[in-house]
């Protein structure tokens, strides 16, 4: 699946990095100790996450991640999306919990 | 002329929920004092209320305190704002309770004692000074430096509320005025332990939430005068003032 199919089907809002959306998803993973996840998330994965701070983009290009979403209403800084929009990789915002999304992606991707 | 200042720039006192009663400000100051510390901070959570009582000690035994707080972001990294003088240090604090939500409840958090310079209890304070606040860091280091003070991140090498930590690593263009490292690694294990700290200038200091801790890590400061702003300067090894 790619980013662009995963937002259409879950109605994830597409906030930055829209040239990215044709990123293969591999994977997930769920965490907001940003350095537990640049130590553990797997490559091409999707990241569930309530950091919006700049530093996400960052670990998200060192795991070369397909996708961040934000979760539980969070939004990201302004230089987090001008970054997102610059490395081409999507943050997408979903309003509800890490649980309930990571529990559809799962479903989806498995 | 420049002399050598014991410092230990990162003191709670019985205002953190996490801290004992024994801390009160005069409690502080006079432990400071008998551990040989020349300059201290007091940096309890999200507040500055018991900053002014210790001071007023400070002036009586000759240990000179900043006023100061220890906030947390909303990324939960904790960082240090030190000021020298409680005006500005109370527009930090102004800056802060707008923007920290909610209400302690002392059976699960602890008690937030405010004393004056006698032990006297004032009252306690009711916010959640336990709690993150809604600023971001960078937010926080430019309004501790508008405001002239020292933006320090704290416990760096901690697994929990350090930057790093939380961030995964320190954004380079923070213009932070330096890191601390705990009391947990002696400093010639700085750059191999912690490697995550770059080329920021590092102090320690003993974050003592009891009297036994304060002074349990310090850092030595050879400086003019006992001011946030010669310590800025030793911090960047300039005019001479040096970490030593």
């Amino acid at each position: 699946m790619i980013v662009k199919e995963l937002a259409e089907q879950l109605e994830l809002k597409v906030l930055a990095g829209e040239e990215g959306l044709d990123r293969e998803i591999k994977g997930g993973y769920c965490g907001d100790l940003l350095s537990e996840v640049m130590a553990k998330a797997p490559e091409g994965c999707v990241w569930l996450t309530v950091q919006g701070h700049q530093n996400i983009m960052a670990v998200a290009v060192l795991r070369d991640m397909s996708a961040v979403i934000l979760v539980g209403g969070h939004s990201p800084d302004e230089d987090t999306k001008q970054k997102a929009d610059k490395e081409g990789i999507p943050i997408l915002l979903w309003p509800g919990s890490a649980f309930d999304l990571a529990g559809r992606i799962y479903a989806g991707l498995a | 002329m420049l002399k050598q200042y014991h410092t230990d720039l990162h003191i709670h006192t019985c205002l953190s929920p996490c801290g004992d009663w024994e801390m009160s400000p005069r409690g502080v100051v006079e432990m400071s004092r008998d551990k040989g510390l020349d300059i201290i901070a007091v940096c309890d959570h999200n507040s500055m209320e018991n900053a002014e009582a210790a001071m007023r000690v400070g002036e009586k035994t000759g240990v000179c305190v900043f006023p100061g707080m220890e906030i947390c972001s909303r990324e939960e990294a904790h960082i240090l704002a030190i000021f020298s003088d409680p005006e500005r240090a109370r527009a930090m604090q102004e800056y802060v309770y707008d923007h920290l939500p909610g209400e302690n409840r002392s059976e699960y958090f602890g008690n937030q004692i405010i004393a004056n310079e006698y032990d006297e209890v004032l009252g306690e304070n009711d916010r959640l000074l336990i709690g993150a606040t809604t600023l971001a860091i960078h937010e926080i280091v430019e309004k501790t430096h508008a405001l002239g003070g020292l933006s320090i991140a704290s416990h760096v090498d901690r697994p929990a509320f350090g930057i790093i930590s939380q961030l995964g690593f320190i954004p380079p263009d923070l213009p932070l005025d330096g890191v601390e490292i705990s009391y947990r690694i002696p400093p010639e294990d700085w750059q191999e332990k912690v490697p995550g700290i770059g080329d920021f200038p590092c102090i320690t200091s003993s974050d003592a939430h009891y009297p036994d801790d304060i002074g349990r890590a310090r850092t030595v400061f050879l400086i003019d005068t006992p001011s946030p702003e010669e310590i800025r300067l030793a911090l960047q090894g300039a005019k001479g003032r040096e970490i030593v």
